[in-house]
C-alpha cells in the first residue's frame, strides 16, 4: 500500500505525545524512496497516456499518495518542532547531552537558529530605556512567595546571587533563597523544591 | 511615549500614572490571554513600566535587607515582572503558531502604518519563518522528486478561531454591534450597556477589544 509507512511514522509520533522520540532517519529516508519509485512510475505512465487512457487513474492515485507522503512528512516535523521549542523554555539554550541525542543534526541546528532568534528578541526588549532586556524564560509561573526552600540535587558549584552573596550548592544541601533566581536550576534539575 | 515620559517627571504625579500604567498593562495582558488573535502591541505600556521598575529597584537596594517594605516592595514588582513576562510571551506563543497569517496581515498593516507587532517582534517572525522554511526544505522537501520541492506556506498556515466565544465587559456604552446570522441570515443587533457583561462571539467585537470599548473578562 502507499503511503502506509508515513503513516506509522506518524502514529509513533503520536504515541509519546509528551515526550519527544528520537529523530527517525531510516523510516524518513524509506519515504523519500517511495517517493521517488512513485514518481518514476508515474512520469513513465504519463507519457504513455496519451496513447493509453487507462493509465491516467492510476497516476492520479500516485499523485494522492505522493501529496500524502509530503503532507505527513511536513506535518512530522512540524510537531517536532513545537516540541523543540518547549525544551528551549525548559533547558535553555543548552540542550543536557540525553535530550540532545534525539533530535537530528538538522533539528539540532534549527533548534540554535531558533534559540539565538529568540535570545536576540529578549535581548532588545526595553533597549530603547536603556535596559539590557529581559529574560523571558524566567517568571513562567505566577510568584507565591520572595523566597523558597530548596535542596540540592547535584553538585553545582557557587551560584552568585543578584545582591552579591555567593552561596555554595553541594548535593544533598538544604537552602532558603530568592525564588526567582533559583528557578532556571530548578528546572534544570539541580534543585528541587522542597513544598 | 512623550506623553507618559513627561508626566513620570514629577514626584508627586508618578504614584497616579504608574497606577494607570499598570492598570492598562494588566487589561492588555487580560485581553492577550483571552482574545484568539493577536492584539495590537502595547510597547509603550511595557516600556514604561521596565522603566518603572528600574526605578523602584534601585530604591530598594538603598534600604537594609531585613526591612519588611523591602520584601513587600519586591514581592509586588516580580508580580509586575511576571505580568509583563506573561504578557509577551503570549504574544510570542501567538507569533509562532499563526506566523504567517500574521506575517501577510501584518505587511499590508504596516503600509497603512497600523502595525500590530513591535519591530522586534516583526523581525522575530520573519527569522522565524525563514528559519522553519529553511529546515522543512532541508531535512525533507530537496529530497522529494521534482514536482513535490515546493513549499506551499499558505497551505501550512494555522488560522485563529474567530468564531470562538468570550466573555466581555463593556467599559462604554456601545450601540448598534451587528451580529452575524449565519444560518437565518438574518443579522441581529444589540447596545451594550457600560459595565454589563456578555458572552458573544469574538469576531463581531473584535475592533471594540483593539479600541478599548469592551475588556475580555
Amino acid at each position: 500500500m502507499f503511503a502506509e509507512k508515513v503513516i506509522e511514522l506518524l502514529k509513533e509520533a503520536e504515541r509519546n505525545q509528551d515526550t519527544i522520540d528520537p529523530f527517525n532517519d531510516e523510516k524518513i529516508r524509506q519515504i523519500l524512496e517511495e517517493m521517488q519509485t512513485l514518481f518514476k512510475m508515474n512520469m513513465n505512465d504519463a507519457n504513455a497516456t496519451s496513447e493509453n487512457k487507462s493509465l491516467w487513474t492510476t497516476v492520479q492515485v500516485r499523485h494522492s499518495a505522493l501529496e500524502r507522503n509530503k503532507r505527513c512528512l511536513l506535518a512530522y516535523l512540524y510537531s517536532r518542532m513545537e516540541k523543540i521549542k518547549t525544551l528551549r523554555w525548559e533547558f535553555g539554550s543548552v540542550l543536557p547531552p540525553d535530550v540532545r541525542e534525539l533530535l537530528s543534526d538538522d533539528e539540532y541546528e534549527w533548534f540554535s537558529k531558533y534559540s539565538t532568534n529568540l535570545a536576540s528578541y529578549m535581548r532588545s526588549l526595553g533597549q530603547d530605556i536603556g535596559y539590557s532586556g529581559i529574560d523571558l524564560t524566567e517568571n513562567l509561573r505566577p510568584p507565591k512567595a520572595l523566597y523558597m526552600e530548596v535542596v540540592c540535587a547535584a553538585d553545582y558549584g557557587k551560584l552568585e546571587l543578584s545582591d552579591g552573596d555567593v552561596v555554595m550548592l553541594r548535593k544533598n544541601s538544604r537552602h532558603f533563597l530568592p525564588a526567582a533566581e533559583c528557578q532556571t536550576l530548578v528546572r534544570q534539575g539541580v534543585l528541587k523544591q522542597i513544598l | 511615549m512623550d506623553e507618559i515620559s513627561d508626566i513620570v517627571v514629577s514626584d508627586e504625579e508618578e504614584e497616579i500614572t504608574a497606577d494607570v500604567v499598570l492598570k492598562t498593562l494588566q487589561t492588555a495582558w487580560q485581553n492577550e490571554r483571552l482574545a484568539p488573535e493577536i492584539l495590537p502591541h502595547n510597547n509603550d505600556m511595557v516600556e514604561c513600566m521596565l522603566g518603572q521598575i528600574q526605578h523602584m529597584e534601585r530604591n530598594i537596594n538603598k534600604l537594609p535587607k531585613t526591612d519588611l517594605r523591602a520584601s513587600i516592595h519586591k514581592m509586588e514588582l516580580s508580580r509586575i515582572k511576571f505580568i509583563i513576562c506573561n504578557y509577551l510571551r503570549t504574544r510570542l506563543n501567538k507569533i509562532e503558531k499563526y506566523c504567517i497569517h500574521i506575517m501577510n496581515d501584518e505587511k499590508q498593516r504596516i503600509e497603512t502604518g497600523t502595525n500590530y507587532l513591535t519591530l522586534a517582534e516583526f523581525k522575530y517572525t520573519q527569522e522565524y519563518i525563514a528559519n522553519m522554511e529553511g529546515h522543512l526544505k532541508k531535512v525533507v522537501l530537496d529530497k522529494m522528486p521534482g514536482n513535490m520541492k515546493s513549499l506551499e506556506m499558505n497551505k501550512m498556515a494555522v488560522y485563529p478561531n474567530l468564531l470562538t466565544h468570550i466573555f466581555l465587559k463593556a467599559n462604554t456604552s456601545i450601540n448598534g454591534v451587528v451580529l452575524e446570522d449565519l444560518v437565518a441570515d438574518q443579522d441581529e443587533e444589540i447596545d451594550l450597556e457600560e459595565g454589563s457583561q456578555h458572552i458573544l462571539q469574538y469576531k463581531p467585537i473584535a475592533d471594540l477589544v483593539k479600541n478599548g470599548k469592551v475588556q475580555l473578562v
